[in-house]
């Protein structure tokens, strides 16, 4: 019966082609919606793993999420470093990070931070930061610049080159701040989250960047700037020798930051660079200078509980602090609230995909009732050979079946071939990993869902045929 | 022994004020061959309907060797059919997009026995039916019968009904779209390869011209009380 079905559909391949097409193009839109759907939910959900609660100025939880962890968007005005002492002071608190965010560099955001930042951010379950070229910040560098590997790959970006950053968070910017450039230390390995889209800066290089400067700059005297900044800096000392050493105009390898450091006034920064800028974290404890750096407003504070029972309980203090207006996120509940607001999208998207497989299931049905007026004559001279009813009904949905059939093994073929195009453009645009696991079970259901609607949608013409064969009997005339 | 007996048979088709079939007594022994004639409307092809077991039919009326038709139902019908029986029809009914070899194969493909009659290996079976009619070579055995001559059609849908070696063949009006000459060659290739197998054959025509070639030659209208 196989082999007859086959033979038959062969006769009307061209038509059965383009049935099996269209099969093939809704199963690989199904599957496509769905991976995409949870490429996007698990790099969202990668990049935000690791931190407890993210303390900004009160405001709308989903858009401190999406501006602090995906760097999209911004959280609106600041906070006075008092807070981030006092929730650095609080008993729960066993680590406090501060964010500071407004810059891009060609498009991708620049977060102000702390060495520290690399040591309690996680993605993807549990995995730390680790750099696949050059180093973390280190107290003496306020220059100092990290890139994510997407930034790096994507401009050719390694430890030693300068860049410079602009205001605000748009591609295209006006205002570059090409007086205060920055030194990249080190370039981080992929992570395939929004962490691969980012550049940090340390807070004192961010701070430098925002300095009122009311003439224009040497763009390499930044330290000068800096110290307009901020009177309080503590490395005023070793100004004349930062000079000299951008004098250098170097900065493209470490051998000339160790030289500069070994110039330096000799307090323990000089430690850091023997130890040769290792890709661990060791010595981030020791980065006095960037933590003594006060800037005047933070975007963000990211913290980490020793105890996670303690989060609903320092949320409630955050939001009740009297002082300033603040908002405690729980980055798993703003997700939550996330997929709230885009499940409308995705139930559209998943709608629409299945739109497309239900009309080509109607093709299927089409096609295959479009011929049997002209298949009569077929099914009467079977019949005559002996073919049941039954044995006629079992063609059509065997038909049905190798319809059905091809077209999922097509729409894999067309997913497989898709993901392969589209997942590099996706994760360089977007973050978004399609994935390569083979089928999940969600998937195989999914498959087999289409499986069955197309041999129960084969049914009609299948009665159909039953019933025309039993009244035409043996001998058809057209 | 008998191939076809039918006795006291009457049909009404469903819907119809009278009956169409009101036959007596029409037997054919095994092997024999019968010339059925007459005029265009006058239930040849419904008697034919009837032995093949399209219809249903009243217990004991008719019967393939020994089987009653009458007794038989559905499923059951068809299986005797393709077993016992092979049938050669007016238009050529052979399906268009397989080749004259799968076509003439396709009784076997339905039925085991007339599989296993065929010599355990139809494919060669059905090669030597179209050589011994005249469609000699494998090009010829192979080309789509969408391709091949009225002649050349009417030979494999002969080929068909006679491989396996069924008890009886029905022909319906095969020759009606061949002309004198090719309606001779037909039937008397037909005939001996009836003979060659011990095929019992009811060769339905209007064609008066043909009844030499069989054993023996009835007016439909004298067999069917009802007349016309």
């Amino acid at each position: 019966m196989l082999r007859f079905s086959l033979r038959s559909l062969w006769n009307r391949r061209f038509v059965a082609a383009l049935t099996v097409f269209a099969i093939g193009l809704s199963v690989a839109l199904i599957l496509g919606v769905e991976r995409l759907r949870e490429g996007a939910r698990d790099s969202f959900s990668n990049s935000a793993s690791g931190i407890d609660l993210i303390v900004a100025p009160r405001g709308n939880s989903v858009q401190i999420l999406m501006a602090t962890v995906f760097g999209v968007g911004s959280t609106g005005t600041g906070m006075g470093w008092e807070t981030f002492e006092w929730l650095e002071d609080r008993p729960e608190v066993t680590w406090a990070v501060p964010i500071q965010m407004g810059d891009n560099h060609r498009g991708y955001p620049v977060i102000g931070t702390q060495a520290t930042y690399f040591d309690h951010f996680r993605h993807s379950g549990g995995q730390p930061l680790t750099l696949s070229a050059g180093a973390f910040f280190t107290g003496d560098k306020p220059d100092a610049a990290v890139v994510g590997a997407e930034v790096a790959g994507r401009f050719g970006y390694a430890p030693g080159t300068v860049i410079i950053n602009a205001h605000g968070a748009g591609e295209v910017s006006f205002d570059l701040h090409d007086e205060a450039p920055f030194t990249i230390s080190g370039v981080l390995a992929p992570t395939g989250t929004a962490v691969d889209r980012m550049v940090f800066v340390t807070l004192e290089g961010f701070d430098t960047l925002h300095a009122d400067t009311e003439v224009p700059a040497d763009p390499f005297d930044r330290m000068a700037v800096a110290e307009k900044a901020d009177d309080d800096h503590e490395a005023q000392d070793g100004h004349d020798d930062h000079d000299a050493h951008d004098e250098h105009e170097a900065h493209e390898d470490h051998n000339e930051h160790d030289a500069h450091d070994d110039h330096a006034d000799g307090d323990n920064h000089a430690d850091h660079d023997a130890e040769g800028h290792a890709d661990d974290h060791s010595g981030h404890d020791d980065t006095e200078a960037a933590h003594h750096h006060e800037p005047d407003r933070l975007n963000a504070i990211y913290i980490g509980l020793a105890n996670r029972m303690n989060v609903l309980g320092l949320q409630r203090a955050i939001n009740d602090r009297p002082s300033e207006a603040l908002s405690a996120v729980i980055p798993a509940v703003a997700l939550a609230e996330l997929w709230g607001i885009t499940g409308t999208a995705e139930r559209a998207m998943r709608l629409m995909a299945w739109a497309v497989a239900i009309s080509g299931m109607i093709g299927m049905v089409v096609m295959l009732s479009a011929t049997l007026d002209t298949r009569r004559r077929e099914f009467a001279i079977l019949r005559s050979v002996g073919a049941t009813p039954a044995r006629i009904f079992g063609l059509i949905v065997t038909e049905a079946a190798v319809l059905s059939a091809s077209g999922l093994i097509l729409g894999l073929v067309l997913l497989t071939i898709g993901t392969f195009v589209t997942d590099p453009i996706l994760t360089a645009r977007f973050g978004l990993h399609l994935g390569w696991n083979v089928f999940g079970a969600r998937e195989l259901a999914t498959l087999a869902i289409i499986f069955c609607a197309g041999l129960f949608a084969s049914l009609v013409p299948a009665v159909r045929v039953y019933r025309m064969t039993l009244a035409d009997g043996l001998s058809v005339r057209l | 022994m008998t191939a076809l007996q039918i006795d006291n048979l009457e049909y009404r088709w469903p819907g119809a004020p009278s009956n169409t079939l009101a036959i007596g007594s029409l037997h054919l022994k095994a092997g024999e061959t019968l010339f059925l004639h007459g005029p265009s409307g006058c239930g040849k092809s419904t008697l034919i309907s009837a032995i093949a077991g399209v219809v249903d039919l009243p217990e004991d009326a008719v019967r393939v060797g020994s089987q009653d038709m009458g007794r038989l139902r559905g499923g059951a019908r068809d299986r005797f059919r393709v077993d016992h029986l092979g049938m050669i029809f007016q238009v050529f009914n052979l399906v268009p997009w397989l080749s004259a070899l799968e076509n003439v194969l396709l009784p076997c493909t339905f039925s085991q026995r007339r599989h296993d009659r065929a010599g355990g290996a139809p494919a060669t079976a059905a090669q030597t039916l179209l050589d011994e009619l005249g469609l000699d070579g494998p090009v010829v055995a192979s080309k789509p019968a969408s391709s091949l001559s009225v002649g050349q059609q009417q030979r494999v849908a002969a080929a068909r009904a006679l491989i396996g070696a069924p008890d009886l063949i029905l022909a319906d009006e095969p020759t009606s779209s061949l002309d004198e000459a090719a309606k001779v060659i037909f039937v008397d290739l037909l005939v001996r390869e009836c003979a060659r197998s011990g095929t019992a054959l009811v060769f339905v025509s209007h064609d008066r011209g043909l009844e030499q070639h069989f054993d023996r030659s009835v007016d439909f209208r004298d067999l069917n009380r009802l007349g016309v």
